[in-house]
């Protein structure tokens, strides 16, 4: 429910470790809104999200701590450099990482010679993969990804097709909500449709 | 993974705000030349008759603090959910109580605290004795924390809003009556040659209070502005 109107019922839908989940469906119809109520941000009017076989209400922090969510927005603070950015995002996430596992990180998406400079004065694009670079650095189970491959170029696109697969093969899950398609040769695929 | 700890992670909330408010240092720096030249108007308009000026000086100097941290406080919560950090914030594996206190102590040691030292130099211009001026650095010490901590309640409320500023002064001006009476009477009582220590205790236990229960609040009404 948004607002007064409904968006999606009767959606379930299970994953197992290793497992890929493709949203899809016209802008609208709920593929946000969906991805932020499985990572708790927001509530459904009805239904429930379990993870482990528990609610996600009673885990609280718990659930927090297995999930990384990469938004519309990127998350990434203009005002500080890319590094900051990274280390700061682990650090609030309860993985202090060093400055070269972060540079490393960086340089993996990208960004290596750029990672000091302030985030303002990064193209859409490079702000988008500095926000990428936490999945590479976190240690979560759960992606949730929404409109990851906005303002990507193709070779972007290529790298994170290989770290979901990468991902995928240490027995994480993700689920994206993306228009292109995707070519992830790891674990098993599943696709969700939302009709507007 | 290892288990994370959460003073670590309230430590990297309070570093993050104190290098992004040092980064923009000209919001933190108007905030304080607004105090400033507020409470300097004051015994430009009324003029040298000193015994006026040390009654109505707890009064002002307390009004412009309250109006100067209502300039801040919109800005403390606003910046983050515009690029998406503030969600980040709340899915980190940690209490939102925490997030919320070290954004709230990063506002203040930014904010307040500035305008807390200066007070004492600007108080000299109405005329206040030594002690007066101690006791309203004293009762601004304590009481400017109350402001930032019921302030966050107002900020996180008015998250996303059109015409926030406004509506956050209607919100939380009323709620900073109390601290004003306090605070302002504490330096008046000072003036006049009483004890102002059972105000400044008063004060302390309504800080004890906010310290408690805004933060819980101002958690509350982000997840509210969030969904």
């Amino acid at each position: 429910m948004r607002g007064d109107r409904r968006l999606f019922s009767k959606v379930s839908f299970a994953l197992e470790p290793e497992a890929f989940l493709q949203l899809t469906g016209p802008n609208g119809s709920g593929k946000t809104s969906l991805l932020r109520i499985v990572c708790g941000l927001m509530t459904p009017e009805s239904g429930e999200i379990r993870w482990q076989g528990a609610k996600i209400r009673s885990l609280g922090e718990e659930y927090s701590q297995s999930l990384t969510y990469i938004g519309h927005r990127n998350g990434v603070k203009e005002e500080l450099s890319s590094l900051e950015n990274l280390r700061i995002a682990c650090g609030m996430a309860g993985t202090n990482i060093t400055s070269e596992e972060a540079q490393e990180a960086l340089a993996k998406v990208g960004l290596a010679g750029r990672e000091n400079l302030p985030a303002r004065f990064l193209s859409e694009g490079q702000q988008r993969r500095s926000a990428l670079a936490r999945l590479i650095t976190c240690n979560t189970k759960l992606w949730l990804l929404d409109e990851v491959l906005a303002s990507l170029d193709s070779a972007a696109v290529k790298l994170i097709e290989s770290v979901i697969g990468e991902h995928l093969n240490k027995g994480g899950m993700a689920i994206v909500a993306t228009h292109q398609e995707l070519h992830i040769s790891a674990g098993s695929f599943q696709r969700l449709e939302l009709a507007s | 993974m290892s288990a994370p700890s959460t003073l670590s992670m309230f430590r990297w909330i309070v570093a993050r705000d104190l290098t992004l408010a040092w980064r923009r240092r000209a919001d933190v720096l108007s905030t304080l030349f607004f105090f400033v030249i507020v409470v300097s108007l004051f015994p430009l308009g009324i003029g040298p008759e000193t015994q006026l000026l040390r009654q109505v000086a707890p009064g002002v100097v307390w009004v412009a603090a309250l109006l100067a941290s209502m300039l801040s406080l919109g800005r403390v919560f606003a910046n983050d959910y515009q690029d998406g950090t503030l969600e980040q914030m709340l899915l980190t594996p940690q209490p939102l109580y925490l997030v919320v206190m070290g954004k709230v102590l990063a506002q203040w040691l930014m904010s307040e605290v500035p305008l807390v030292l200066i007070a004492p130099l600007i108080g000299v211009q109405f005329d206040l004795a030594p002690d007066t001026l101690l006791v309203l650095f004293v009762s601004l010490l304590i009481g400017t924390p109350i402001l930032s901590l019921i302030g966050s309640i107002g900020a996180a409320l008015t998250l996303g809003l059109r015409g926030g500023g406004v509506l956050i002064s209607l919100l939380i001006l009323p709620l900073y009556i109390p601290v004003l009476i306090f605070g302002a009477g504490a330096v008046y009582f000072s003036v006049t040659g009483l004890s102002p220590a059972a105000n400044l205790y008063l004060l302390g236990a309504f800080l004890v209070v906010s310290l408690v229960f805004a933060p819980w609040a101002t958690s509350a009404a982000l997840r509210i502005s969030l969904e």
